[in-house]
């Protein structure tokens, strides 16, 4: 198999993952006391990792750079978590969640560890309870479900519109256990600036504390890499202001494969930009195409005289609404995963049927939702003859529980009450499937180098499921890497602990201050953020939800040119040893500017369409994407050589031996 | 629009801070409050000054990074929203803005705007979980049955975001909301009953320890909660340290 062997074990796939537990070695309880591990990265993946090692009896350190683990992007996510429970009883299960996961990725995904993911999603859910989540209940006492993208079931668990707050919340106060008991020792406001390998073994990190600016050595017998995705190379995202890509890029020069680099998920329903001042773009939750319906206007004056202000979307009758999700996917609807609904969206606006000034946004109308629930509270609270008013007054009540945070989030934004009239939205950056390249154990190219959460590239393929996201860093932190690190760590119980004035560390640690001290020398031209922007226009133009051969050639030759000016011409303000986040940006961009070119360089040597991958060479006469799997059936995985142009692309080819592979239809 | 900002630069913890003037202008109403410092700071920048810090991440108002008080209050003039969810259009053209950090004592100033809430996660240490390995050996999720009203009322109490508001707002420095918004999360539901006297204790304990005032009912802190958290998160608190107090 060569130099990429993804270590799947064999036998059956729906009894891999236990034989696997049952094969592996297993380190004794006075062993892991000896032995240390370093989490960077305190979000889902990396708080219930770094909660879970420490509860074995490893000795835990975790970095994150907000002042708290607490903080960590995860918090923001909204809708909720699959799980196949079956408790609606509609006919769900481990297989059917393992299928719509690898259909939903467009069949860019590895089985078995897809299979896996599925089959712990139930225990996640078991998990949580035990700590005290309040996921959202019904009447009797059970825990209730809401339908997500891409699936004919109901097997999203949620906490209002705050799902992700309330399960890192658990990962954090599991944390704060260890904590309280000596087992994790937690650095925040501390950023890894690069990965020490001794003899080929991760060993530990140069850290930089953002608040003194001293540079420190940690060691550890492993590293595990939790530190999310790279959606902010776009500039505009969904992404927390200060997410980055540093840790895992820095891992990726240090020999971690990158894969998939461009593999992004446009996510359909997010506020429109509205100027050139915008720093980042906010989602509103999937779980809203349970009840929001899309449309724009069916003709172009319509939609013309909405933009200039001169008609309002409830003035528009039904019969002159373009319902398009529900006509060219009657059978999911509203309901279609996310790239196929952005593009669905794309191709609207382009066609000139946009409705906000700048003609990028589509509807998103609860008006039937509000009416449908009316009817439904009037007739169980046994108000009979409720008029039209009373009927609204009880249905926005009911979007109200279900969706109260969304909307007052979206009025604060915007100004305008979506209870009254249909929400804009728009699509943007969301996530990255793409990540560093990993084996069944969750190992990286680098020995004792793990990665979990977003920032490997495992689970989702070409295109992520709503509602999967948090089930992956949870499953990869709390149920998968602390087995499969275990068998890695049986072997060092005699290694003792790894010192820091190895002359590893000594390099690294000059390597990074010299990095820095070039920064600083910029000749000041201008600020990281000018060159961010300019970054991620690049980005968004060239390699956003259409690329090209000729889009994507221009892009690689504009980033290079692009990073060659950043590094003479930027300007940080202030000195390196203090507190001081224009540097802190710098080093981030420095890294998008490298990653940036090999997203591309990837884009142009996948010559097929699949999932939020979308080439305008390759589609059906549907405007449909169009999969090359006889050519392009493998993960691209790309290994450091200096600059991103000589990347060296290694195959690891996907084997589909329980699933039959379709072109992907919701029609 | 033009307004006239008057913010609080401080180097570092030791440093002795003053407060600023920076005029600016070419502000929009649809810029957040923190689009609107990242203007100012663009400006200095090409400047060659030193940018104004301040904490923020999410900037969509549920990771609790930034703070502020603006005008002497925490998150500003509206109400239930954070500092990044604040717009511009709640100001007015020709307004002066004050622009301070949160103060309290157990929120020592890190850096111009930035104070050090680390005071937040050791109360948390100190008690705020439930006991159970994430081993994933526990019982099916639907074995526990929640009173729907239970459960919300857990969640109302769990959606506080550890910004810190509260104790800014509080002429006491208290941290009751924060601290009772956990005791209360746990409290409503079955799975918390388990350690409640050793956990109300503990993470009061901790709360005294760091500094923090005491209540005297006053409800600033949910006037100005970003995320509503009620004032009867405190007197449920109150009711289960006196309980734990009499069985400890």
């Amino acid at each position: 198999m060569g130099i990429l062997d993804s270590k799947v074990p064999k036998g059956p796939l729906a009894a891999k993952w236990t034989q696997h537990k049952n094969d592996i070695n297993l380190v004794n309880p006075a062993n892991k006391r000896n032995i240390d591990i370093i989490v960077v990265g305190t979000g889902l993946a990396g708080g219930s990792a770094a909660a879970t090692l420490a509860e074995l009896g490893y000795n835990v350190k975790t970095f994150c750079y907000q002042d708290s683990p607490r903080r960590a992007h995860s918090i923001a996510a909204q809708g909720g978590i699959n799980a196949a429970k079956n408790y609606q009883g509609d006919g769900d299960s481990a297989y059917r969640l393992f299928y719509d996961t690898i259909k939903g990725g467009d069949y860019r995904s590895r089985e078995a560890n897809v299979y896996r993911l599925a089959e712990e999603s139930a225990n996640i859910i078991d998990q949580c309870v035990a700590q005290g989540v309040p996921f959202a209940r019904e009447y009797g006492g059970m825990l209730d479900n809401r339908s997500f993208g891409g699936v004919l079931v109901s097997r999203t668990f949620y906490a209002k519109g705050q799902t992700g707050q309330q399960l890192l919340l658990g990962a954090y106060s599991a944390m704060n256990r260890q904590i309280n008991r000596g087992k994790i020792q937690s650095f925040n406001r501390h950023e890894m600036m690069d990965m020490v390998l001794v003899d080929g073994k991760a060993r530990g990190i140069i850290a930089r504390d953002l608040v003194t600016g001293k540079i420190e050595r940690h060691s550890a017998h492993a590293v595990v890499l939790a530190t999310g995705g790279y959606g902010n190379v776009f500039f505009l995202s969904t992404n927390a202001m200060g997410s980055n890509v540093m840790a895992a890029w820095r891992a990726h020069r240090r020999g971690a494969f990158f894969a998939n680099p461009c593999f992004t998920q446009i996510h359909p329903t997010c506020i429109p930009v509205s100027g050139d001042h915008q720093s980042k773009l906010t989602l509103m939750s999937e779980s809203l195409r349970n009840d929001g319906r899309i449309w724009v206007p069916k003709r172009m004056d319509d939609a013309i005289a909405i933009r200039e202000g001169k008609l309002k979307p409830i003035q528009l009758k039904e019969e002159d609404r373009d319902y398009y999700l529900e006509r060219r996917y009657p059978a999911f609807g509203n309901l279609v995963p996310r790239d196929v609904a952005s593009r669905a969206a794309k191709e609207r606006c382009d066609a000139g049927f946009g409705v906000n000034k700048t003609g990028e946004a589509v509807y998103l109308d609860f008006a039937s939702a509000i009416q449908r629930y009316g009817e439904e509270e009037a007739l169980t609270h046994g108000i009979k003859n409720a008029d039209d008013k009373e009927i609204t007054r009880l249905g926005k009540k009911v979007i109200e529980a279900k969706y109260g945070n969304l909307f007052q989030m979206y009025e604060k934004i915007v100004d305008e009450n979506p209870y009254e009239t249909p929400m804009m939205i728009y699509p943007a950056v969301h996530y990255t499937m793409g990540g560093l390249w990993v084996d069944y154990n969750l190992q990286t190219t680098i020995e004792g180098c793990y990665c979990a959460g977003e920032a490997n590239f495992s689970d989702h393929g070409a295109n992520r499921l709503g509602a999967s996201a948090l089930m992956q860093g949870l499953a990869d932190g709390y149920f998968v890497l602390p087995y499969t690190i275990g068998d890695y760590l049986s072997k060092d119980i005699r290694t003792g602990a790894i010192p820091t004035d190895l002359p590893e560390f000594d390099a690294a640690e000059t390597a990074v201050q010299d990095r820095l001290d070039k920064l600083m020398a910029g000749s000041g031209q201008h600020s990281v953020d000018f060159y961010h922007k300019k970054l991620g226009k690049i980005m968004w133009d060239k390699c956003g939800m259409a690329r090209n051969a000729k889009d994507l050639q221009d892009a690689i030759d504009e980033i290079s040119a692009l990073r060659a000016d950043f590094w003479a011409n930027v300007k940080i303000p202030g000195k390196a040893d203090g507190m001081n986040q224009e540097l802190e940006k710098a080093g981030r961009v420095a890294d998008f500017l490298e990653l940036g070119e090999l997203f591309a360089k990837d884009a142009l040597t996948r010559n097929e369409s699949c999932g939020g991958h979308f080439r305008e060479e390759y589609q059906t006469p549907e405007g449909e994407a169009l999969r090359d799997d006889e050519n392009f059936k493998f993960v691209s995985a790309w290994e450091y050589k200096g600059e991103p142009k000589d990347a060296v692309l290694h195959k690891e080819e996907l084997k589909y031996e329980n699933i039959e592979l379709k072109t992907r239809s919701y029609k | 629009m033009k307004l006239n900002l008057k913010i609080w630069r401080q180097k570092d913890a030791k440093s002795k801070g003053e407060i600023v003037d920076y005029p600016i202008k070419g502000i929009e109403g649809d810029m957040s409050f923190l689009e609107m410092l990242d203007v100012l700071n663009e400006e200095l920048i090409n400047k060659g000054e030193e940018p104004v810090q301040f904490d923020h991440d999410c900037r969509e108002g549920i990771c609790g990074a930034c703070s502020l008080q603006i005008n002497g209050e925490p998150h500003g003039p509206d109400r239930l929203v954070t500092t990044c969810q604040l717009h511009m259009r709640k100001f007015n053209d020709g307004d002066t803005i004050v622009i301070e950090p949160f103060r309290a004592t157990a929120f020592p100033v890190i850096n111009d705007l930035i104070v050090d809430r680390t005071s937040f996660d050791r109360i948390q240490q100190a008690g705020g979980y439930i006991s159970v390995n994430t081993s994933g050996n526990t019982v099916d999720a639907n074995a526990i049955p929640i009173n729907k009203h239970d459960a919300d009322e857990a969640m109302d109490a769990a959606t506080c975001i550890g910004c810190g508001a509260c104790v800014a707002a509080c002429k006491n420095a208290s941290a009751m909301l924060f601290t009772s918004a956990k005791v209360s999360q746990f409290a409503l539901l079955p799975q918390g009953q388990v350690e409640a006297v050793d956990r109300v204790q503990n993470m009061v304990r901790q709360m005294d320890l760091e500094g923090f005032g005491n209540c005297t009912n006053t409800g600033a802190c949910e006037v100005e909660c970003p995320k509503g958290i009620s004032l009867e998160n405190i007197a449920r608190m109150n009711r289960e340290y006196l309980s734990a107090t009499t069985k400890g």
